[in-house]
């Protein structure tokens, strides 16, 4: 039986864990390759990376970060931040990702995500969406719009039928992450998570509001996710990735236990 | 020196992740896509990712799919990876293609009436040995392997299953193999500790069964 992914999301910035993350990282004090190596022999089942780096002709320290940890990680792991053509995705892709994670490029130029599912393939393709709840209108019959820019701005685009457009353009994943429950650490939001996840054919990454194992329990039940994403919850030591799977384990929740 | 394995290039995915893989459990791995080298290969690995169609394209315009079916004939040791296991049949439902027939049987689609089950199968899963053989002898019951697939393949003799895996309804052939010739439809390389150890079996295999 497939197993339920815990995805864990590390920031980085020029090359190094961004602000949230070094704050207690202690011994590997900003250091992206240490700690994802970390979170591999612990378990993790997926590792994705985003690059917050401001400015594009630093992109390079972010590919070297992406060769570093490729060489000591063997669980598949995914880039994502900046990525706005095929060469970009590719170049990842050769530096050693498995999946490249398309947002707010492909909100502006969906086109982006055929062009990378036919360079790299659509099983490598990934849609990351930052989803904000509205009240329901023409534009937004689901209550759900589309926003980029890490959330400052609202495209009055449906979330629901931007979904599947990405799906039919060839994205091979949807993460779904709610700027609502973004760091608020009270759980997930479900019924977003459950709209997509009944809405398209490929897997759902659920993502934003973990605060502990039973809100990751939640949405990959009730909100029908095939995987779920942590960060501040592992990066700040509050949880250990071990502890949250063997939770789900206790739950009756299939999760990878032996590794 | 540790044991050297050559990866077949054929434009068929990452193969970057499948030689950083090799080298981690000490093997040297080269990647060519010249016919010629194949050939002569002590070990050959056989990956790939995306569509079979493309795939037996690219490999014919290459001169690869002899290469590949003259390097089994040596009885040095093969493995399959992903696209690479479901190339080794004779026949697959993706664009209704002939393959290299390696092993007897063909890959068909997943199929399934529940909306809930996604294809393709992404993430891990367990993989129960079937048949004894000597790589299947590390791995421990329970073990799980990282898989990305839309197809399985059906090998017409059982005793060509070597491992099983369950997605849904489906019990499908996760490691087939018969003689020199190995293959794992999971991502060895992305499998983890149990992975790499698999990865490791196979740079010290004489390419016997048991």
């Amino acid at each position: 039986m497939l197993s339920k992914r815990v995805v864990a999301c590390l920031d980085v910035k020029n090359g190094e864990l961004s602000k949230g993350v070094q704050f207690v990282a202690t011994e590997m004090l900003g250091d992206p390759v240490a700690k994802a190596k970390a979170y591999y022999e612990d378990g993790l089942d997926e590792l994705v990376f985003y690059d917050i780096t401001a400015s594009s002709d630093e992109r390079n320290i972010m590919l070297d970060v992406v060769q570093k940890v490729a060489q000591e990680i063997f669980i598949p792991f995914s880039v994502g931040g900046g990525i706005r053509t095929r060469e970009d995705a590719a170049g990842l892709l050769m530096a050693g990702a498995e999946k490249i994670s398309l947002n707010s490029a492909a909100v502006l130029r969906p086109e982006l995500i055929k062009e990378c599912a036919q360079a790299i393939g659509t099983q490598n393709t990934v849609l990351s969406m930052d989803v904000r709840a509205v009240t329901k209108n023409t534009a937004c019959p689901s209550g759900y719009e589309v926003v980029i820019n890490g959330g400052r701005k609202s495209m009055g685009i449906d979330a629901i039928q931007w979904a599947r457009k990405a799906c039919a353009l060839g994205a091979g994943e949807v993460v779904v992450n709610s700027i609502d429950a973004d760091g608020m650490k009270q759980g997930y939001e479900i019924k977003l998570t459950r709209m997509v996840a009944e809405a398209i054919s490929v897997p759902v990454v659920a993502s934003g509001g973990a605060g502990t194992p039973a809100h990751l329990q939640s949405v990959l039940t009730e909100g029908k996710a095939d995987a779920a994403l942590v960060a501040s919850m592992v990066h700040y030591g509050d949880y250990r990735v071990p502890d949250i799977k063997q939770y789900l384990h206790d739950q009756g929740i299939k999760v990878r236990m032996n590794y | 020196m540790g044991p050297s394995v050559t990866i077949v290039d054929y434009d068929a995915g990452n193969l970057r992740s499948v030689q950083r893989a090799c080298e981690a459990v000490g093997l040297r791995a080269k990647i060519s896509g010249d016919p010629e080298v194949v050939k002569r290969a002590d070990r050959l690995i056989f990956p790939g990712v995306g569509t079979a169609e493309t795939a037996m394209v690219t490999l014919a315009r290459l001169g690869l799919d002899e290469a590949v079916v003259t390097f089994f004939k040596t009885g040095r040791p093969l493995l399959g990876i992903c696209l690479g296991l479901q190339i080794l049949l004779e026949h697959t439902e993706e664009g209704d293609r002939d393959c290299l027939g390696i092993i007897p049987g063909r890959c068909k689609r997943f199929e399934f009436g529940d909306p809930d089950l996604k294809v393709p199968q992404i993430g891990w899963n367990e993989v129960s040995q079937s048949a004894d053989h000597a790589l299947l002898t590390g791995v421990p019951a329970g073990a799980e392997f990282y898989f990305v697939h839309s197809y399985f393949a059906m090998p017409d003799k059982a005793s060509h299953v070597l491992a099983e895996t369950t997605f849904g309804d489906r019990t499908f052939a996760s490691v087939i193999g018969r003689d020199n010739v190995f293959a794992t439809q999971f991502h060895l390389e992305k499998s983890g500790r149990f992975g790499l150890d698999l990865l490791a079996a196979f740079g010290q295999w004489d390419g016997a069964v048991c």
